[in-house]
């Protein structure tokens, strides 16, 4: 207490810092509610992001059933509505299965390289320029494709393996530049710094002893990294892909740009040169455009499938890699 | 080898010697073929990288000027006018998704970090929720948007895609603030509640302005990520060609008049695109490299705290 109150009594004092103290006591519970409140706030959200899907897509629920997973017509025509998601879902895990096939091994192998195979502050560099790849935002990538990248691809991959394959029915159709094929590659391109950031985490975290160990048996470099971080970080590497993937699937200015947005039947996949169209691009390509509140109603609903297809496998994702922070920190201990 | 006859005779060391030395060269020669294939790799990974800053600044320089910059877009095609709407859209909507986004995101950060001891299930459960609410794809947070705000409201605003750009930042500044607020060493907590200090106090003075420099770091990130999105924008702000004018109007973005501009089969409105991006990857790649050298910074001051 200041000097000035040396005239009050010692009861006015005590009163004096029992008031303070009650008024601290006020500071603490309303803090606490303000940063409880912005928690529930938090959860809040995800619980209104899932009920607000839920509702919207009600109409198209009950109009078309289980077909609207199942089926595989889309027409917003008035009078002649039918709705199906099918080919839709297709073509999400397709071009999503082409990403996760070249992005993986590169992103693994990146991540290698970057710690075991180069001294630490050459990898400090190279990982900032790898995830700079994250920054770029992803409408900046679908430009990119659709006037850059789709000429190299269909000129220098895609003409000569239908010009050789092309009896194939994997390569049949007459590439163009725009289809699933490109999708993939850009996606990967895409995913590629996310899945190397979290297995260089993962890869990171792998006790020294276990490399050391390899080492001391006389393995060469890639023995050890074979033997001695592959087998463990498996498990790692995998919740890193899982959240690749993630992302891929719900991925969607840059597939709207290139996938060559066909409808219904057509975006089913049938070469890796055919049109097709993802859950999300055939959402930002009609959502503005719904001629009537059942079109809306399906667009809605296809949203709920993209929500609780990602919302799984992320999931999957979050699981596996709090399991293996978990076994790396009892084999520390 | 054991099996072989001709080694009977040869005791064991040898044996294994033999054995080392025969396929020495195989096996550095295999282990030099594998680093250079990782190289590769990486190379595979940065080459896009480079011809996407290439070819936007290549295209994309040509475009600029004072019109650019500050005129609202001119009719289809000619090439005339700018992107004046969509840049002030973009620090509007960013602006207002950064006032709602950062204290909940900061303050749900400070639950983790200090006040979650006392509540470990809901902590547990607002961590979950935090990584989900990051995988969600932001096209359907934006479906999301556009039911409870643009359906109430009776229009496309403003609002609706701050709210929208909010919801996909708090988990970014959550995990973030969570992590630097951690780093804040237990004793300078423990000298302030010595002193005397209520625990708001103790929270706000000593940890929360201790790592304000790591708080930023995590708004900034946040920010860097929602300035490129498109998606959620689609049906939240819609996109116009005019100058922000009222709150229950739609309103442009940089990233969907690129996405419009690359859309029309015009060569001028494609340059103009090009022009657009180079504006968004300025702002978005000067973000990303000044937060990391930032965090550099941030991490050596707080190794020599503790």
């Amino acid at each position: 207490m200041p000097l000035k109150d040396s005239k009050n009594t010692h009861a006015e004092l005590v009163q004096k810092l029992a008031l303070q103290s009650r008024k601290s006591i006020f500071g603490d519970n309303f803090f606490k509610a303000l940063v409880i409140g912005a928690s529930l706030y938090t959860l809040l959200m995800v619980a209104l992001v899932f009920f607000a899907l839920a509702e919207g897509s009600i109409p198209i629920f009950l109009k078309e059933g289980i077909n609207f997973v199942i089926g595989t017509d889309w027409n917003a025509v008035e009078g002649r509505e039918s709705f199906g998601a099918l080919p839709y879902i297709i073509g999400t895990l397709v071009s999503s299965a082409i990403a996760m096939a070249i992005a993986v091994p590169i992103s693994v192998g990146i991540a290698i390289f970057i710690t075991e195979m180069i001294p630490k502050k050459l990898g400090t560099v190279l990982s900032f320029i790898v995830e700079l790849l994250a920054a770029v935002p992803s409408i900046i990538y679908g430009l990119w494709a659709l006037f850059v990248f789709r000429f190299w691809i269909r000129d220098y991959i895609e003409d000569p393996l239908h010009n050789t394959l092309g009896d194939f029915s994997l390569f049949a159709r007459a590439p163009f530049g725009l289809d699933v094929f490109t999708a993939g590659i850009v996606l990967a391109i895409m995913i590629i710094p996310i899945i190397s950031a979290v297995s260089r985490e993962v890869i990171k975290a792998i006790p020294h002893s276990q490399k050391e160990a390899a080492y001391a048996l006389g393995a060469t470099r890639w023995e050890m990294v074979r033997t001695a971080i592959l087998p463990s970080a498996k498990t790692g590497l995998m919740g890193a892909s899982f959240l690749g993937l993630g992302r891929a699937i719900g991925e969607t200015m840059l597939v709207t740009l290139i996938i060559g947005n066909a409808i219904g039947l057509a975006a089913i996949p049938t070469s890796l040169f055919s049109q097709s169209q993802t859950l999300s691009s055939i959402i930002a390509n009609e959502f503005n455009e719904a001629s009537n509140d059942l079109h809306l109603s399906a667009l809605i609903g296809l949203g709920l499938v993209l929500f609780v297809i990602t919302i799984f496998i992320n999931v999957v994702a979050i699981y596996i890699i709090s399991k293996v922070s978990k076994s790396y920190s009892n084999l520390r201990e | 080898m054991i099996k072989d006859n001709k080694n009977k005779n040869k005791d064991h060391k040898s044996i294994i010697q033999e054995h080392i030395t025969k396929n020495a060269p195989k096996r550095k020669a295999f282990n030099n073929f594998m680093t250079v294939l990782l190289f590769v790799f990486v190379i595979i990974a940065i080459i896009p990288l480079c011809s996407i800053l290439i070819e936007v600044f290549k295209n994309g320089v040509g475009a600029l000027s004072f019109d650019f910059l500050f005129k609202p877009p001119g009719s289809l095609g000619s090439g005339d006018g700018g992107i004046g709407p969509a840049i002030q859209g973009t620090l509007l909507v960013v602006g207002f998704a950064t006032l709602i986004g950062a204290p909940v995101g900061v303050l749900a950060g400070v639950f983790l970090s200090e006040y979650s001891s006392s509540s470990r299930l809901f902590a547990y459960f607002l961590r979950l929720f935090n990584d989900v609410l990051t995988g969600i794809p932001s096209i359907v947070i934006g479906i999301a948007g556009y039911i409870t705000i643009v359906l109430t409201l009776g229009s496309f605003s403003i609002l609706a895609g701050a709210f929208v750009l909010s919801i996909i930042m708090i988990p970014i500044i959550a995990r973030v603030s969570e992590e630097t607020l951690k780093l804040v060493p237990n004793t300078l907590r423990e000298a302030a509640y010595g002193l005397g200090l209520p625990k708001w106090k103790v929270v706000w003075h000593i940890v929360i302005m201790g790592s304000k420099s790591g708080i930023t770091t995590g708004i900034v990130l946040a920010i860097s990520r929602i300035a490129g999105e498109t998606a959620p924008l689609i049906m939240t702000i819609l996109g116009t060609s005019l100058f922000f004018s009222a709150f229950n109007s739609p309103v442009d973005a940089l990233p969907l008049r690129i996405w419009r501009l690359a859309s029309q089969p015009y060569p001028a409105a494609h340059e103009q695109g090009w022009g657009a991006a180079l504006l968004l990857i300025l702002l978005v790649l000067s973000l990303s490299i000044a937060l990391r050298m930032f965090a550099q910074k941030r991490s050596i001051t707080f190794k020599s705290v503790t």
